[in-house]
């Protein structure tokens, strides 16, 4: 056991004297959650309109400043016929050009849209600001919309699980898998191997920091989404922190897992990096719903471990639902963990005695 | 003609490393193959369960409306709203609508009944959009499913992208992602790896200047970029039929101006670095935040105004605002004069700074 504890001492030393890398780690999270926080938003605001019109009448006038006083409209120009207003367009001068027919006075219709689609779904929701603020009738019997959970519409209740469900891979995986890589590299390995310690001791004490670090990096994203995102912890804490060790678990085998495939740091880097986590960011629906991907795409996400743990995150921690709704899926989780840490641990016997 | 030399030096080492040519070639296929398909934020097969305390033709008729419409999944009745809500909790459902007991009598006798409608807003976007496509389907025709309503508003005229498909918009973006990753983390690890193998040792003790050996190193990722770019575009245009609006050169000095800025990212930071490990994070780092602050993923003009401030300095934020103007809308030089020339500046202050952090004594 001293042996043991010696050996976590010598990691632990190992990831303290690099303090860049330590630098980034934590200053990653914080970095990440701010931008996500505040600066990535789907609202729409501010969005460059220019008027079209002939003759700036008196209902021209009204439809116009109806238009300027909403908070998401700014009129940059007024120009006189859609060929100018098509090309401030293209120029990315403007967004969304209004253009008023000759008898708008007289008829309060004729009015066309042209809205720069290259963003489909931004143009989808200005047109739609659009024409509510132009339609004059008040619109017969609006329903009442109520949003669940998220009644400011921030997308930071959206992010900040798949932000711990990206960082926490990154972190285990990649690191546990380039510092065993690097000892094979530098052939520091064979001096730990020749030691009375038994193989697997290293290797579990190599991990031992990182999920320290791991679990650290996980109580600074929950304290900070409370208190500065002001993201409620609407479940209950004791699970999350539960299924997030189960998770950091399920990093640390892949990462293993990695450092018995990779001969050098740099394909270790690059397999985790580009391989592993490009595609768990695209397929786990963090960025882009699961629904909307062709059939295979959804097959091949079904077995993104991130995928469950974000879903996961995402009804304990902002639905605030109990801990049997999403037995499923912790239950899913818990078995690929299972299964990794035995063929990584597998793997790893193999290549000692080879 | 020392730099010959040195950059056979380097095609060498990309073509004798076993993984290298191999992320160089599959990389940019398996991501231009996939990942249209993944980076698409149409809102679409949304669940709609339906509390009925109406029961009437009127609100049955609502019902068809919604399993009409192309965005809606009919998820069934609930007989209570804590029941439907109970259905959202278990992501079976993610809009619930309610229509009120009087609604058929409400709507006969001209009235507006309160239809109400409860969306899962977990995932901002799909909350809103969903439940305004509902809104509009309830609002639309109340009184007996056709006329009225609906031709009152203005009518859209879709430029540029008419079918409205996300791949067009995101299929530039993808060449600038995929020129970030491999211009960039391929040679943030270049000369950090001398370094921990120890063969910049021996570059160190020749004649080779400065200029000269960061040139021979940014080289290389210029062509692989190239490459890169050309295979993106023959991708496009094979597997989704999606082609360069404007002209094709514009595409390719705007992807040699961000490959110089990447590489050069990529070398300032190997420089700085004593190991890979640090090197790659550092560089994922910056990656993340200049990728996210582009634009390419939400619009810029959301932003708060001092992230907004960021895009000026964004090197990511001036390709992407040009490539989809030439790409998407047809651009021509004129129109992205003042982004080519900000990338121009920027890459340009990067590659000398490359230059200038490589010391060869320690």
């Amino acid at each position: 056991m001293r042996q043991f504890v010696s050996f976590v001492i010598k990691e632990t030393k190992h990831i303290l004297r690099d303090r860049r890398t330590m630098l980034i780690l934590f200053g990653l999270p914080v970095v990440l959650m701010l931008l996500f926080g505040f600066a990535i938003t789907n609202d729409v605001k501010d969005v460059r309109t220019v008027i079209v019109t002939s003759q700036m009448d008196h209902q021209t006038r009204q439809a116009v400043d109806r238009l300027a006083a909403s908070e998401y409209f700014i009129i940059t120009a007024t120009v006189s016929s859609p060929g100018e207003a098509e090309l401030l367009l293209r120029h990315q001068r403007a967004d969304l050009a209004v253009v008023f027919g000759k008898d708008f006075a007289s008829k309060k219709s004729g009015v066309q849209l042209m809205v720069d689609t290259s963003d489909p779904n931004m143009a989808q929701q200005w047109t739609a600001y659009a024409q509510s603020i132009l339609s004059t009738q008040n619109t017969p019997s609006t329903p009442n919309i109520k949003l669940l959970y998220n009644p400011r519409m921030k997308s930071a209740y959206n992010f900040v699980p798949a932000i711990m469900g990206m960082l926490l891979l990154l972190i285990c995986a990649m690191m546990t898998s380039v510092s065993i890589v690097r000892e094979k590299e530098r052939g520091t390995m064979e001096v730990l191997l020749v030691s009375p310690v038994r193989p697997l001791m290293i290797i579990i004490a190599k991990a031992v920091p990182y999920l320290l670090q791991a679990f650290l990096i996980l109580i600074i994203i929950l304290v900070m989404s409370a208190t500065v995102l002001e993201v409620p912890l609407a479940g209950s804490v004791g699970w999350i922190i539960v299924v997030s060790l189960i998770y950091i678990l399920l990093a640390l085998s892949l990462g293993l897992l990695i450092s018995s495939v990779a001969q050098t740091q740099f394909v270790a880097l690059l397999v985790s990096a580009m391989v592993l986590l490009l595609p768990t960011v695209m397929l786990s629906g963090m960025l882009f719903p699961i629904e909307s991907m062709p059939q295979v795409l959804q097959w091949i996400s079904a077995v993104m471990p991130p995928r469950y743990y974000i879903q996961v995150m995402r009804k304990l921690m902002i639905m605030g639902v109990g801990i049997r709704e999403v037995l499923p899926e912790v239950c899913i989780l818990c078995g690929m963990t299972l299964l990794l840490l035995m063929v990584a641990l597998k793997k790893f016997n193999k290549r000692l005695d080879s | 003609m020392i730099i010959r030399y040195l950059i056979q030096k380097e095609f060498l080492q990309i073509r004798r490393n076993s993984f290298m040519p191999k992320i160089i070639f599959i990389f940019p296929i398996v991501i231009m193959c996939v990942m249209p398909w993944v980076m698409n934020q149409e809102v679409k097969n949304i669940v709609v369960d339906v509390v009925d305390n109406d029961r009437s033709v009127y609100s049955q008729r609502l019902v068809h409306r919604i399993e009409a419409s192309p965005y809606f999944i009919f998820g069934g009745q609930q007989p209570t709203y804590a029941a439907a809500l109970k259905e959202i909790e278990q992501s079976r459902a993610d809009i619930v609508l309610v229509i009120p007991q009087d609604y058929s009598r409400d709507l006969v006798r001209g009235r507006h009944p309160q239809v109400l409608i409860a969306a899962n807003a977990v995932n901002g976007t799909k909350g809103s959009i969903g439940s305004s496509y509902l809104s509009q389907i309830v609002s639309a025709s109340p009184q007996s499913g056709d006329s009225r309503g609906v031709s009152q508003g203005a009518g859209v005229l879709n430029l540029y992208n008419k079918s409205q498909s996300y791949k067009v918009f995101m299929i530039p973006a993808l060449m600038g992602i995929l020129m970030m990753m491999l211009c960039g983390f391929l040679p943030a690890l270049n000369i950090v790896g001398e370094k921990e193998t120890g063969t910049i040792e021996q570059i160190n003790v020749t004649p080779v200047s400065k200029w000269a050996f960061i040139l021979a190193k940014l080289i290389p990722y210029w062509i692989i970029g190239m490459l890169v770019l050309t295979v993106c575009l023959v991708l496009s245009w094979a597997v989704y039929g999606i082609t360069c609006q404007g002209p094709l050169g514009l595409v390719y000095l705007l992807a040699i101006l961000l490959a110089l800025f990447f590489s050069s990212l990529g070398l300032i930071i190997s420089n700085y670095s004593d190991t890979m490990q640090q090197a790659m994070l550092v560089m994922w780092f910056f990656v993340v935040c200049l990728m996210l602050l582009s634009g390419l993923f939400t619009p810029t003009r959301s932003m708060p105004s001092w992230a907004y401030a960021t895009t000026y300095i964004n090197p990511m934020h001036y390709f992407i605002d040009a490539i989809r103007t030439v790409f998407v809308r047809g651009g021509g030089f004129g129109t992205i004069a003042h982004q080519v020339f900000a990338l121009m500046g920027i890459s340009s202050v990067m590659a000398v700074w490359a230059v200038l952090s490589y010391r060869k004594n320690h």
